[in-house]
């Protein structure tokens, strides 16, 4: 080779390789959080080729809401499989059970902010002393200021005026105990980005992301599944439509778009002419203007 | 596609966010919700335009105050290039949040108000980028709307810069872009309001501008960030050392010394993450190197060529930026990581500080606080393999943590 330039999906992977083993190495009990969705997809993937030839040297961590769609959870169990990772679960409805929070009621109840709490509670349980995300600083604008190693306190909160500095590859993991990091490989890739390195590494994703016929119905501008764990509203209508998600999270609060993208290829190109983002379809994030970053100083992921 | 990361700082006053959101709205990326929920907090807070510096300025205290105060990191793509943008506070009590999105940039963006010509504000920001060894300028001459778009101001602008930029070293390239944020002129688009302006607009000279990274590509240094041993059956002999390439370029047969113990092999093979085999590792890639023989090499050791290896000592020349509340303790004691290795340090002098205003040197100042920068000598408890920053920025460069705390209270380069 005469040149000495690595496009950028080389430079992103070299990246979160780099961060994924950095954190191996600094961290005693680090855990990768799975959420069955594309970049949680892609960073397992990542750790995959990071430790080759051995085994990813820490375990899968899924917190379960109960509320999820039955195909994140097949697949979810096959590919941890195909990796010989070790599979930790956290389940929300356990913290319901437990009186540690409590459900929300009616018909726009969501498990998402209770998730936070179980999280904590299994990070505390396991002693996991750094959590691997998929979050993206293109995501949301909380999300933009975000370090690649995030620190969180003795009560799993984020602090966003008081961040490490990071420079060069220099990342500062030190923390007392009690403390833990939240650290995020995926930093510097964009939605495309993802896309793209899914099609490049020829990753199997879940049914979700492609075209598909579902019962649906109107809510808010999106379309939501039909589905036990969502109350319809009287004038709410389901109806059968082609459609896909461009994000996975719960069932109660990810809405579908219609879409005639059945492979990989056709997504790309839809995605390249959306004029929505992705998290558009997130009821979660419309709560307030600055939704994410309340969340996220409650540790939320 | 290649990767251009760029630094751009200021505050709203001086345009930037206006200037980055036309960008991310002409190059199409921005999307319809955000731009409304924009459109939506504007309109509540009684701004008499859509403000696009709401796009950017993402935390609650930043849109509660109307201020940049942390970087944040923008993406956008053209048919290209991709681009990563550190968008940092261009205040003087937030340097060494610009030190940060300086430090893995391969340009930045000066922004001038044409009505203001060069300022001191001009030059901190220009110093900064120079410290860091930005070596491809970018002179956003904006506001030219208020100066009748006049081309005997943007060449006294020019001039003026260029005689203050004999005083900055190193500098590989300066170009000079009228424009107006505002309007759009000369930011996407080639504007017909300054026909006089022969140059490219803004997004063309990012689009076009050759930096060829910040990587060295000539002095080989392979910091060791992690051991495989699979210990399986299949690979039951396999010890592969893993880590990032911070210099130079390694191939299979390759001789090779390991600091600090300094003996001698032969690599084997290097695998790309995930297995594959290639025939040479140069940086920034991740990578997977198999050794001839077997030596005791961990984390924080380096593999190097024997016949070009980094300086080696405890005693170090460095500037350093303090980013701590808490002041620099004269003979105090901290952590200090440098590339894979992490080992003791303590401030042996503080030779002087730079008035980032005036750029003049102080000698005699008992200590460097919050944002301020200065040259000092560090002894560090076991011996650090380096280059100057000027050479490598990865083996150049460190960071100092407190030993209490863990908080990273300072970032140096290496003289």
């Amino acid at each position: 080779m005469l040149n000495y330039q690595l496009n950028h999906l080389d430079q992103l992977e070299a990246e979160a390789i780099f961060i994924l083993r950095e954190t191996a190495a600094q961290f005693q009990n680090p855990a990768l959080l799975f959420s069955g969705g594309k970049d949680s997809i892609v960073m397992a993937h990542l750790a995959a080729k990071a430790f080759w030839p051995a085994k990813i040297p820490f375990p899968l961590l899924h917190i379960d809401t109960g509320h999820n769609f039955d195909e994140t959870i097949a697949y979810r169990d096959a590919f941890t499989e195909k990796l010989g990772a070790r599979l930790v679960v956290g389940h929300v409805q356990d913290s319901i059970d437990k009186g540690r929070v409590k459900e929300e009621k009616g018909p726009h109840a969501s498990r998402n902010a209770l998730q936070s709490v179980t999280l904590l509670d299994t990070i505390e349980e396991h002693k996991f002393t750094a959590c691997l995300g998929g979050g993206r600083r293109d995501e949301e604008k909380a999300r933009a200021k975000e370090r690649f190693f995030s620190h969180r306190d003795d009560f799993g909160q984020w602090d966003p005026k008081n961040q490490r500095p990071e420079l060069w590859n220099l990342f500062n993991g030190r923390h007392h105990p009690g403390e833990h990091f939240r650290v995020f490989p995926l930093s510097n890739f964009t939605e495309m980005d993802i896309w793209m390195y899914l099609q490049r590494e020829e990753i199997d994703l879940p049914p979700l992301y492609f075209a598909h016929e579902r019962e649906v119905f109107e809510r808010n501008a999106s379309l939501l599944a039909v589905s036990p764990h969502i109350t319809m509203l009287e004038t709410e209508k389901p109806a059968r439509r082609l459609v896909r998600f461009r994000t996975i999270g719960d069932v109660t609060c990810t809405g579908a778009v219609e879409s005639k993208a059945a492979t990989l290829d056709e997504v790309i190109a839809e995605v390249a002419a959306a004029r929505q983002t992705e998290r558009g379809t997130r009821a979660d994030d419309k709560r307030s203007e600055t939704a994410m970053e309340d969340r996220k100083k409650e540790g939320y992921f | 596609m290649d990767l251009l990361r760029f630094a751009t700082a200021g505050s709203v006053d001086d345009g930037k966010s206006t200037l980055i959101g036309r960008l991310l709205y002409d190059s199409k990326s921005i999307f319809e919700d955000q731009l409304s929920a924009v459109e939506e907090s504007s309109r509540r807070r009684g701004d008499a335009v859509v403000n696009l510096a709401l796009l950017t300025d993402g935390l609650r205290a930043e849109r509660e105050q109307g201020i940049t105060i942390d970087v944040a990191y923008r993406y956008f793509a053209t048919p290209r290039r991709k681009f990563i943008i550190a968008d940092t506070p261009g205040h003087i009590q937030y340097t060494r949040n610009m030190v940060t999105g300086a430090s893995t940039a391969d340009l930045a963006i000066i922004l001038i108000d044409a009505r203001k010509g060069i300022i001191e504000q001009t030059k901190r920001h220009s110093f900064v980028a120079n410290l860091l060894k930005i070596r491809h300028l970018a002179l956003a001459v904006n506001k030219m709307d208020l100066v009748d778009y006049s081309e005997s101001v943007f060449h006294r602008i020019v001039q003026d810069f260029h005689e203050f930029a004999s005083r900055l070293d190193d500098i590989a390239e300066i170009t000079a872009i009228p424009l107006s944020a505002l309007n759009g002129d000369n930011v996407v688009e080639k504007s017909d309001k300054m026909p006089w302006f022969k140059g490219p607009s803004l997004l063309y000279h990012l689009e076009t501008v050759y930096t060829g990274g910040t990587e060295n590509h000539v002095d080989a240094r392979f910091p060791v960030q992690w051991i495989i041993r699979p210990q399986s059956q299949e690979h039951h002999d396999f010890r592969g050392y893993a880590g990032r390439v911070a210099g130079g370029v390694f191939k299979p047969g390759d001789t090779v010394s390991v600091m600090p113990s300094g003996f001698s092999t032969t690599i084997d093979k290097i695998h790309l993450p995930g297995g594959k085999e290639v025939p040479e590792a140069f940086a920034p890639q991740s990578v997977v190197m198999t050794l001839k023989d077997e030596i005791d090499i961990s984390r924080g050791d380096m593999l190097v060529k024997a016949n070009n290896p980094p300086d080696v000592g405890q005693d170090v020349e460095a500037m350093v930026c303090w980013f701590s509340q808490k002041p620099m303790e004269p003979r105090g004691k901290y952590l200090l990581r440098h590339t894979t290795k992490e080992t003791k340090a303590i401030v042996q002098e503080l030779r002087y500080q730079v008035d980032i205003e005036t750029l003049h040197k102080k000698e005699g100042v008992p200590t460097l606080g919050m944002n301020d920068i200065g040259r000092v000598s560090l002894r560090t408890a076991t011996p650090l393999f380096h280059d100057s920053y000027r050479r490598n920025r990865l083996t150049g460069s460190f960071v100092l943590v407190d030993p209490g705390t863990h908080e990273t209270v300072a970032a140096g380069m290496i003289v």
